[in-house]
C-alpha cells in the first residue's frame, strides 16, 4: 500500500461528485479516484495507491515501475475483486 | 554482476557501485525508511555489494507491522460483532493479535472483508444500510489521502454507518524517534519516496539539521537505492547533512497539495503508540471532531482487552534498526509466512518477510541476487 502501482486512464468520470476513472494496469482494469490528480485526462499514466490517483508519470517511467513491481511481487493488491 | 540487466540500465548501476566503493573510507551506517526499499535492498543484494564497512540498517516504514496490538485486538472485537462488516487492506487479516487474527475471524463466521480501496467500503456501507460498515485505516501518509476522502465523503453523503478505525502513522516523528533513542547507530538516511510524493520534502529539511543527519528522499527500483545511498555517503563524508530529493521525477518539493488539504480537514496530529518501538509523540492521526460520528472507537465500546505479545518476537528491535532478523531465534523455525509470531513476518513490506522470501537465512551465504562476478 506504500508502492504506488502505475496505470494508464482509460476514461474519466464523476460518481458521488467524485472525479473517477477507470484505470488500467497492464490489462487489469479498476475504479480510481482522481480527485488528488484533477488535471488528469484519459490517456495518461497515473501513480495509484489503494484506489487512489496521487501523482502523474510519463509512460516510459510508467512501463518501467510497472515491470519493477512485478518483478517484486508487489501487484497482489490489484488481485482484489470490487465489492 | 549477476542479474545486473535487470536493472533499467546496467552501466549506471556499476558506475554507482563504483563511485560508492571510491566515496567511502570510513564506517557508515544508513537506515532505509520504506518497508518497499528493504524488499529491494534484499531481493537484488544490494547490501552485499556494497562495502563491508557500510552498513544498511531496515526502518520501521511498514504500517502493517507498527500497528499496535491494542488495535489489532479492538479490530479483532469489532470485527466479531455480529452487525459489523469489517474491512481491510488484505495483509492486515493475517497479523496475529492477543485473540488470534482476523482472517481466523473470518473462518468463523464474521463479516470480514478484504477491499482494494476505502471508497470500496464507502460503496458497501451505502448498500448495506442495516450493518456497520468499518474500515480499518492504517497506513502512512500514502494511504491517508484515501481515507480521508473516504470518511469525507461517508459524512456528505450522511452515511451513518460508515467508520474509521484509525491508526494512522507518520515517518518524521518516528525519524526524530530513532534518532534521539539512546544506542541510536543511524547516521543518514534514505527517506521515504512515495509518502513525500504526498507529503513533499519540507517536513525533512529541519530533521536533517536538528540532528545532523543527511536525508536523501529516495525511489524503489536498485539504481534508485544505490544513487540514494551515493548520495547519503558523499554527505556523511563531507561532514553535510542536508535533504536532497533523489526522485525528482516523483517527489515534487511541495507534495499534492490537494492530498494534504483533504488530510488536513479529515485528521488532526496526535500521539501514536507504534507496536514494537512505543508511543511516540506527535506521530500519527486522528479524526478530527466534525467526524467523531465516523469514529469507530467512539461508536464501539471495547473494554477488558488483555494484551499480549510474543514472548519470542523480536520485531521490536528489527523495527528500530537494532536487529536483523536472523539475529531472531525463531527466524524460519517456529516462525515463517505460513505460521507468523509477529508483523514483519507477514506483511509484504516486513523485513523478517523480505529475508525470508529470498533466503536470509543466515548472516553471510551466497543468497545474494546480484553478486560480484
Amino acid at each position: 500500500m506504500c508502492l504506488g502501482i502505475p496505470g494508464k486512464v482509460v476514461e474519466t468520470y464523476r460518481e458521488h461528485d467524485m472525479l473517477m476513472g477507470k484505470v488500467d494496469f497492464g490489462g487489469v482494469f479498476k475504479r480510481v479516484c482522481l480527485e488528488y490528480v484533477p488535471q488528469v485526462q484519459p490517456g495518461a499514466y497515473v501513480i495509484v495507491h489503494v484506489g487512489f490517483a496521487l501523482n502523474t508519470i510519463d509512460e516510459t517511467e510508467a512501463q518501467f515501475v510497472f515491470d519493477f513491481l512485478e518483478r517484486m511481487n508487489h501487484l497482489d493488491e490489484l488481485k482484489v475483486p470490487a465489492p | 554482476m549477476k542479474y545486473l540487466d535487470e536493472y533499467r540500465d546496467a552501466d549506471s548501476a556499476r558506475k554507482l557501485v563504483d563511485a560508492i566503493r571510491r566515496t567511502v573510507t570510513r564506517p557508515w551506517t544508513i537506515m532505509e525508511v520504506c518497508g518497499g526499499q528493504t524488499h529491494t535492498i534484499v531481493k537484488y543484494g544490494l547490501d552485499r555489494i556494497l562495502p563491508d564497512t557500510l552498513e544498511l540498517v531496515h526502518g520501521p516504514g511498514c504500517p502493517v507491522c507498527v500497528t499496535s496490538l491494542e488495535t489489532i485486538d479492538k479490530a479483532h472485537a469489532i470485527a466479531s460483532r455480529p452487525n459489523v462488516t469489517f474491512c481491510s487492506f488484505g495483509d492486515m487479516l493475517r497479523i496475529p493479535g492477543s485473540y488470534g487474527d482476523l482472517l481466523a475471524l473470518k473462518a468463523q463466521g464474521s463479516d470480514v472483508r478484504i477491499v482494494y480501496s476505502p471508497l470500496d467500503a464507502v460503496s458497501l456501507a451505502a448498500a448495506n444500510p442495516n450493518r456497520q460498515v468499518v474500515f480499518f485505516a492504517i497506513g502512512f501518509e500514502t494511504t491517508a489521502p484515501p481515507n480521508a476522502m473516504a470518511v469525507w465523503q461517508a459524512k456528505r453523503r450522511g452515511l451513518k454507518n460508515f467508520s474509521l478505525l484509525v491508526s494512522h502513522v507518520l515517518v518524521p516523528p518516528a525519524m526524530a524517534a530513532i534518532l534521539s533513542a539512546p544506542g541510536n547507530r543511524v547516521q543518514g538516511f534514505l527517506g521515504p519516496g512515495h509518502v513525500c510524493t504526498v507529503m513533499g520534502c519540507t517536513e525533512y529539511v529541519p530533521l536533517a539539521k536538528q540532528f545532523g543527519v543527511p536525508i536523501v528522499i529516495t525511489g524503489f527500483e536498485p539504481i534508485d537505492m544505490l544513487e540514494g545511498i551515493l548520495r547519503c555517503v558523499q554527505q556523511l563524508e563531507a561532514g553535510q547533512a542536508e535533504m536532497e530529493n533523489q526522485y525528482g521525477r516523483a517527489v515534487r518539493h511541495e507534495g499534492n497539495p490537494a492530498a494534504k488539504r483533504l488530510i488536513d480537514e479529515a485528521f488532526e496530529v496526535c500521539d501514536r503508540k507504534w507496536r514494537g518501538v512505543g508511543a511516540i509523540p506527535q506521530s500519527g492521526y486522528r479524526l478530527r471532531p466534525e467526524f467523531h460520528d465516523h469514529d469507530a472507537e467512539r461508536i464501539f465500546e471495547i473494554d477488558g482487552l488483555n494484551t499480549q505479545e510474543s514472548a519470542v518476537c523480536i520485531s521490536g528491535l528489527i523495527l528500530q534498526g537494532l536487529k536483523k532478523p536472523h539475529d531472531c531465534p525463531a527466524f524460519g523455525k517456529q516462525c515463517t509466512p505460513q505460521n507468523p509470531l509477529g508483523a514483519t513476518m507477514v506483511s509484504a513490506e516486513g523485513a523478517c518477510a523480505a529475508y525470508f522470501a529470498y533466503g536470509r537465512h543466515q548472516l553471510s551465504g551466497p543468497t545474494g541476487v546480484l553478486e560480484h562476478a
